[in-house]
């Protein structure tokens, strides 16, 4: 027998846990993205040093020459926990499915003319291996960070770029008739053309950079905000006459952006706040990587719009904007 | 010639592994530090087979529709006042050993994972690998939502990720992982990957699941099965990598079966926390341990490692131990419990006659024998106003050393190794062993009775120990008669009584 | 020694077109009750046909629509456009 206890004053004894408590100054009730986020890694009395790297603990704030207070200050402003980081990506991909579905009945991609299926094949489809040595870094930053509220992110930023590399990839394959000849072109270009050297060397680079941190701004800032924003915002003119079926296909990318962004710079922010100290290597880190991704992407903004590499330069000037208006000084 | 059109494997590749490329401008080496000291040898990464094709397009759509599911559950539930609908408020102590100590392995799972997931050279395990890191943040996430609720009404849960850091007998399953996350990324991918989420995982969740729907915890219930879908994925991805590390060079064989055979053995160490739950503290016994493990180790794993037996291994060794000992676990363990339940989060109570039958029946061999003497002499204490609190600190050889000799229940097993002019204790030869292998490793590990006595806890008696597990006296700890959340269940059931028609 | 091949799925509306293409596609399938879940094992091998599933369920499915209603499983998994399975090889 079930009954409905109404008379019953059910008046809990505590709002919500201590640690979260602390946090807010008082016991009240929490938000979803505040319980499953504050103080859940472990933070003492460790049992083993790593065998892979025995000079730090498993979870060190050391791995990073930046120092916070509290690695819970830069908190997500999206306040994506697990349930509703998925909610939002299903539903962005949802998007995504009806353009492909749309191009298909249309056959949008056979129409194009030859030269934008060039354009296409050379300067897009490589794009899925740029999106995979994301993948990696923001997978690195998971493992390697200090405290959830950084870290959480960055495995659905790790997430997101595989389902970017994937939708890319779809577009190749809609392009050569599901048999993959363009995917294995555009690795065969990716790996050998000199017009994306300069970006496979610049994202190799950041596969060997172990400073968490450095590598969340390398990632974030440089890499998404001068090459991804390049190809995805800018090169629209390269696309010829398919402007609008790759506009239709890469919508995904678009919110993407402008999402990710959104978490990625508050970061940012928060941690160059912190300190004359985090200001300095912060901006200083911004200011290298920001120069090395221009000039990694100059060839290809060249090689793909004729431009001699001049919206490369735009991207990275609108990065540094970006960048000073996060509190950086470059 | 004219190109075919790619199977669903070739697909799948071209959408995973053929994304990844061999780095020129940074040596391989350099991008991958940590996949070659273990000693494994790979001939050929592109030999692994993918355990399952989810791109993520799928991932997504899948995970938000089970969520949606889960979540509206869990509100139903809170709006509900579902935590009045369990068997009993002895069952809340359940829900405090699970977040206390499982909960943050799961956090430890996903960094773990998201390790292997950038650190193993083959693309493919790597984004197996990614999957399942997000997926154990989904398990702490979810874990945490839904017991949020009980929270409210429950003692000894409002300071999980604290205690965990620093409880004694949470130093169980937080050393387990601390283990597995020092580990290189090959062991622990057999460590967590096939030993726990292949070998053991139906011994962690069916106890818990099924304890839950036994006494009335929906959202547990609730929260489990939906779990249980993504371990699905982690089981395929753990008997892959085994088989995939077993067929790539023989020399992988004995250094795969020392992982096999100790992470058995410590997982078997910590799921005798599981056993104690399972025996005695759901109010609605489900099956005993003992039937568990016949079940889910002996028959489930005997398939197993006949089918591995192929390749050379062998089952896990001390595996008749342990098997021996599920006649005995649970109750050494809720006897350790019981008389340190001052220093505890959570609440025990003495089995009633009728749950002594149960366990009678359950285990003919020994629990008459050896274990309700224990139990009735306590009873008789208690009815005296004598409960039997053990307000010794324990020398390190009586927590840890509270199991007995393989064969012989009256006798404590004792082992000892020496370490660089150290004696080290053990409780069991598994646990000698693995020591044995990794001298340096473990000479190190944070012991809460040594670090109690160093002083590192706060202070040297009870109460300064307490203080430093943030753990709330007189409400947290204690015997469940007379405790707060007694008092409060009998309100609940007083009011169910006098509303009832 | 007997090698059980086993699927486990929720025992709810979603799941009862899947369970009903098992049991009918897998001779000699033995089905263990349990709450709320179904446990479905079988020696050796475990098949779950797409075109099985659609005839009970009368609309097109995808056999990675199983993860919806999967709760654990035992076998090595293969999965293709047409059918789902888990079996022990040897």
């Amino acid at each position: 027998m079930t009954v409905q206890i109404k008379t019953l004053d059910m008046e809990p004894k505590r709002q919500t846990f201590g640690h979260v408590a602390r946090r807010l100054g008082a016991d009240k009730p929490a938000t979803r993205y505040q319980e499953a986020t504050l103080d859940v890694q472990a933070t003492a009395n460790f049992h083993y040093k790593p065998l892979w790297e025995p000079e730090y603990w498993t979870y060190d704030p050391r791995k990073t020459a930046v120092v916070m207070a509290d690695w819970y200050k830069p908190l997500d402003p999206r306040q994506f926990y697990y349930a509703t980081y998925n909610i939002s990506r299903a539903n962005m991909n949802q998007a995504a499915e009806r353009a492909f579905a749309f191009a298909e009945e249309r056959g949008l991609l056979e129409k194009i003319s030859a030269d934008a299926r060039t354009q296409i094949e050379f300067g897009l489809l490589p794009l899925r291996h740029l999106h995979w040595g994301a993948n990696m870094n923001m997978t690195e930053i998971t493992q390697r960070g200090y405290g959830t509220a950084v870290t959480a992110p960055c495995i659905f930023s790790a997430g997101d770029h595989l389902g970017m590399a994937q939708i890319v990839s779809r577009i190749g394959l809609a392009l050569d008739g599901q048999t993959g000849v363009s995917l294995d072109m555009a690795k065969e270009v990716w790996m050998n053309d000199p017009a994306w050297q300069g970006v496979r060397r610049l994202i190799e680079d950041t596969l060997v950079e172990r400073d968490f941190f450095q590598l969340f701004v390398a990632q974030t800032l440089a890499v998404n905000g001068v090459v991804f924003d390049l190809i995805y915002k800018m090169a629209d003119a390269g696309w010829k006459d398919a402007q609008i079926a790759v506009a239709m296909l890469t919508e995904f990318m678009t919110d993407w952006r402008a999402d990710e962004a959104k978490w990625s710079d508050h970061v940012i922010k928060t941690v160059a706040a912190e300190s004359a100290g985090n200001k300095a290597l912060v901006s200083q880190w911004a200011a290298d990587w920001i120069a090395r991704a221009v000039e990694a992407a100059k060839p290809l903004s060249a090689a793909l719009l004729g431009d001699n590499g001049a919206l490369a330069e735009a991207a990275g000037d609108a990065v540094k904007t970006r960048a000073k208006n996060l509190g950086l000084t470059l | 010639m004219t190109a075919k059109k790619l199977g669903l494997k070739q697909r799948y590749a071209h959408l995973t592994r053929g994304l990844d490329w061999e780095t020129s401008y940074q040596p391989m080496d350099k991008v991958f530090p940590y996949d070659q000291f273990e000693g494994i040898k790979i001939k050929d990464w592109s030999a692994w087979e993918d355990p399952f094709r989810l791109t993520m397009d799928a991932y997504w759509k899948f995970q938000a529709e089970k969520e949606r599911k889960l979540y509206a559950v869990l509100d139903a539930f809170a709006q509900n006042n579902g935590q009045t609908g369990i068997s009993d408020g002895r069952y809340a102590n359940v829900v405090k050993l699970f977040l206390t100590g499982i909960s943050p392995e799961e956090y430890q799972a996903h960094r773990g994972f998201a390790f292997a997931g950038r650190h193993l050279r083959g693309a493919g395990p790597r984004v197996a690998a990614q999957m399942q890191s997000l997926d154990e943040l989904r398990h702490i996430q979810t874990q945490i939502h839904t017991i949020s609720h009980y929270n409210k009404y429950f003692d000894g849960i409002a300071e999980f990720p604290h205690m965990h850091d620093r409880v004694w007998y949470l130093s169980v399953p937080k050393s387990f992982f601390d283990d597995a996350r020092s580990a290189g990324p090959f062991e622990f991918m057999i460590a967590i990957g096939f030993a726990f989420e292949y070998v053991l995982t139906n011994l962690l969740f069916v106890p818990f699941m099924s304890g839950a729907a036994y006494n009335g915890d929906m959202s547990t219930v609730t929260f489990g099965f939906s779990a249980q879908s993504d371990e699905s994925r982690h089981m395929t991805l753990g008997i892959e990598v085994i088989k995939f590390l077993l067929e790539q060079h023989p020399d992988n064989l004995p250094i795969v079966q020392k992982w096999v055979d100790k992470w058995f053995w410590r997982g078997h160490r910590v799921l005798g926390l599981v056993a104690m739950m399972m025996d005695y503290m759901l109010p609605k016994p489900v099956m005993s341990w003992k039937e568990a493990w016949e079940i889910y180790y002996t028959e489930a794993g005997g398939a197993l490692f006949q089918d591995l037996a192929r390749y050379g291994l062998r089952p896990p060794k001390y595996a008749d131990i342990a098997t021996a000992e599920a006649e005995h676990v649970s109750h050494q363990n809720w006897a350790i419990f019981y008389q340190y339940t001052h220093a505890a989060a959570f609440h025990t109570w003495l089995p009633d006659a009728r749950h002594m039958d149960w366990l009678s029946e359950k285990y003919p061999n020994t629990f008459d024998k050896y274990y309700r003497p224990r139990f009735e002499m306590w009873g008789q204490m208690a009815k005296e106003g004598k409960r039997f609190y053990n307000m010794a600190l324990p020398q390190l050889c009586q927590i840890p050393m509270g199991y007995t000799e393989p064969g012989d229940p009256t006798t404590i097993c004792f082992r000892s190794t020496q370490f660089r002019g150290e004696t080290f204790h053990f409780c069991s030869d598994g646990c000698k062993d693995i020591f044995d292998n990794e001298p340096e490793k473990f000479a190190q590990a944070w012991l809460p009775v040594h670090q109690i006595f160093q002083g590192n806890c706060g202070g040297a008696t009870i109460p300064d120990v307490l203080a430093y597990y943030r753990l709330n006296p007189g409400a947290d700890n204690m015997d469940y008669v007379g405790s707060p959340d007694e008092k409060l269940w009998n309100e609940w059931q007083a009011e169910k009584i006098k509303t009832a028609v | 020694m007997s090698q059980l091949a086993s699927l486990t799925l929720y025992h709810n509306d979603e799941a009862r077109p899947i369970i009903e293409a098992i049991i009918a596609d897998n001779p000699g399938v033995r089905v263990l009750n349990m709450p709320g879940a179904v446990k479905l094992d079988c020696e050796g091998a475990l098949v779950v046909k797409r075109a099985s599933v659609e005839e009970r369920l009368g609309r097109d499915w995808d056999p990675q629509e199983i993860h919806l209603v999967l709760i654990s499983m035992a076998g090595h998994l293969d999965e293709d456009d047409d059918q789902f399975s888990v079996s022990w090889k040897h």
